[in-house]
């Protein structure tokens, strides 16, 4: 069991054949994914890496029956790409492209509110669920099969979560890395409601970082919704006022969005936030047995 | 991307905004005939830097002759303005605005920002103008009128007309003020900003609508499709540093301690800030090298870091997934040679062979010191520049 993408899934990739479409392409076939081939506007009807090449998404999925999409176009087509996929009615849209206009998210978000899609990223490392599907950049080497679901705005804090994960025993279910612009598609509750109806899912880690408000959220509905142990780490409490800190959503406006009041909010729903990134697989262990 | 005021209000003015009657200034020789030119007995010499609170610190003056107006800027040219929202060092001034003071009756808060509770883009205003909004959002939220626009309908006349009558206009001042925030919404979207603030806007005696101040910052990601407002950015308002590092695609901002972290990734880079001040240490900057660490990107990030004054020791700590460590070790040491590293470093590995590349590291006749615990690489650093 795993949320949203598993051994069956058939996802394709848009923005098939550029580099890094196809580095990561044939990253996910050797993890197992199920790719069934890919798009590039003008090169369809050609073979890449051994799969076929379609000239859109509704083809490809026509031909394919795929059901999720990864997206590695550059930031002045990921608006386009990402519509046209809602339009095929992809289910799971994985965005990596990082740097998309956020006027251009405010459009996606408002058709993506009218369907059945669901859009993780833009700007993230995407989603993998161990050893059955990846999609998206993160290293298939460090995951393990096991009983953690990670929600993530950052990267290769992700990755310190999984590894640790794995390290400690624990391994993980599924991994969604939601990305750090300040508009995005799915957002930590969305992924904590699916944890928390996943029957694999035994425990959750949240990494969450300084900008908006998500952090806070979240936190009022676990302590709600939430019956599994939740392990937290919030980055960037030492991040001057005002500045961008390399995520485009990561900034504290004014007395809004700091560390402290995302920490605060978290304690006081029962969460166990970390001090220490390095600790979040320990922490989490030692919770489980108490 | 921050503009100045006097270019916020270029813009205002091409979209049907009406702004004070004003010059700009670069030295106090060209005071008099501003002054002369905009008429009147006063005039209000405004500083043109990109930080708000400038009044508060001395960068805004009303005068009632022309040689106190050339007095004071002569003493704000070539001055740096310190406000409580700069960093110690406060920001060049170059510019200076002259305008002509207004009557005000009433002022007004009005700002369009990026909601991203409701993603959508939302307008914000109030009655309480001229004041510090966070303080009346905090003390009198009720004060605060937030309308929400939908982006495939847009905002509509009726929607303009509605919040004016909330901030208890009537009449021509009403209308005035419908198309004011019209206007506004269509700069907004046309010109992808990612914030416009007016404070305040004011209702003068005669029931006209005047932007006194304005603001505007735009959306980075989007300036590839703005070349208008790219040719507005001022560059002696950004930091050095900042700057160049920019150039060379590396996420970078400098902090007032003294150790300086290289990190791979924006959010393992803040909490490697945060994990140094956790045990007792200061960050001297934040640095995301970025997911493809090149040898390249790693001499330039050891230049960047050393050019620091008060850099004393360096962390690095290196997060290897598709980039393998043994590679990033490599990289490290062919940086090292190239820009030499003058101070003690700790490397943290971890990752895809982690262990090679620490060894790599190790064996190497560089002064660099190696950890993969991450708590551990950290204490190390704090412990050689104390």
């Amino acid at each position: 069991m795993s949320i949203l993408v598993d051994k069956n899934t058939i996802a394709i990739t848009q923005g098939f054949t550029g580099n890094q479409g196809t580095f990561h392409s044939e990253q996910a076939i050797k993890y197992g994914t199920k790719l069934a081939g890919g798009v590039t506007p003008g090169k369809g009807g050609q073979e890449h890496l051994g799969l076929p090449v379609f000239n859109s998404v509704k083809d490809a999925r026509k031909a394919t029956n795929a059901v999720a999409s990864m997206i590695y176009v550059p930031p002045r087509f990921a608006y386009d790409s990402i519509i046209e996929a809602i339009e095929a009615e992809i289910q799971v849209i994985v965005c990596i492209t990082e740097g998309i206009p956020v006027m251009d998210m405010v459009k996606v978000k408002s058709v993506l509110a009218d369907s059945n899609s669901v859009l993780i990223g833009p700007n993230c490392p995407g989603i993998i669920t161990s050893g059955e599907c990846k999609l998206g950049i993160m290293p298939g080497s460090i995951h393990q099969s096991g009983s953690v679901g990670i929600v993530s705005k950052s990267g290769t804090l992700t990755y310190e979560a999984v590894n640790q994960t794995t390290n400690v025993g624990l391994g993980q279910t599924t991994c969604v890395g939601i990305g750090g612009d300040p508009i995005q598609g799915m957002n930590f509750i969305d992924c904590l409601t699916l944890f928390e109806k996943d029957d694999a899912t035994e425990s959750i880690i949240m990494v969450g970082e300084i900008g908006g408000t998500a952090e806070e959220e979240a936190a009022e509905f676990i302590q709600s919704e939430i019956t599994k142990p939740v392990v937290a780490y919030i980055a960037g409490q030492t991040a001057p006022k005002g500045k961008r800190m390399g995520h485009a959503g990561a900034v504290i406006s004014g007395s809004s969005g700091t560390a402290k009041s995302k920490i605060n909010a978290l304690e006081r729903s029962g969460v166990i936030v970390t001090p220490s990134p390095a600790d979040m697989g320990q922490t989490l262990l030692e919770l489980i047995n108490e | 991307m921050h503009i100045h005021e006097y270019q916020a209000k270029e813009i205002f003015k091409n979209f049907g905004i009406s702004v004070p009657k004003s010059c700009l200034v670069l030295s106090s020789d060209e005071v008099e005939k501003a002054c002369k030119s905009l008429g009147g007995e006063r005039w209000v010499v405004k500083t043109q830097v990109h930080s708000g609170a400038r009044g508060k610190a001395g960068g805004v003056k009303l005068v009632g002759t022309i040689e106190e107006a050339k007095e004071i800027t002569n003493q704000l040219i070539g001055s740096r303005l310190v406000t409580n929202q700069t960093d110690s060092q406060g920001l060049p001034v170059e510019k200076i605005l002259i305008e002509s003071p207004q009557s005000i009756d009433h002022e007004f808060y009005l700002s369009l920002l990026v909601d991203r509770q409701s993603n959508k883009v939302v307008v914000l205003a109030s009655t309480e103008g001229g004041m510090d909004i966070e303080s009346v959002a905090k003390n009198s939220p009720e004060k605060i009128i937030k309308i929400e626009i939908n982006s495939q309908t847009g905002l509509t006349g009726i929607d303009c007309q509605n919040l004016g009558k909330k901030l208890n206009l009537s009449g021509s001042a009403l209308n005035d003020f419908a198309v004011t925030v019209n206007s506004l919404y269509q700069i907004f979207i046309e010109k992808d900003a990612s914030l416009i603030e007016i404070n305040p806007l004011i209702k003068d005696s005669n029931d006209k609508i005047i932007a006194l101040d304005a603001k505007i910052d735009f959306d980075d990601n989007a300036l590839y499709r703005q070349e208008e407002i790219l040719s507005l950015r001022d560059s002696s308002q950004e930091d050095e540093r900042e700057l160049e590092a920019s150039l060379s695609q590396l996420n970078y901002i400098s902090l007032d301690g003294n150790i300086g972290c290289m990190v791979n990734g924006a959010g393992l880079a803040m909490a490697t800030m945060d994990l140094i001040q956790h045990f007792g240490g200061s960050p001297a900057n934040f640095l995301d090298v970025g997911g493809g660490t090149t040898a390249e990107r790693v001499s330039k990030a050891f230049e960047l870091i050393q050019s620091g004054q008060n850099v004393k020791g360096i962390l690095v700590n290196i997060f290897g997934g598709i980039v393998r460590c043994d590679l990033i070790a490599e990289g490290i040491i062919q940086a090292c040679e190239k820009v030499g590293l003058n101070i003690p470093t700790v490397v943290r590995l971890e990752g895809t062979n982690a262990d090679q590349g620490l060894k790599i590291l190790k064996e190497s006749s560089l002064n660099i010191e190696v950890e993969s615990d991450l708590n551990l690489a950290t204490q190390l650093i704090i412990s050689k520049v104390s």
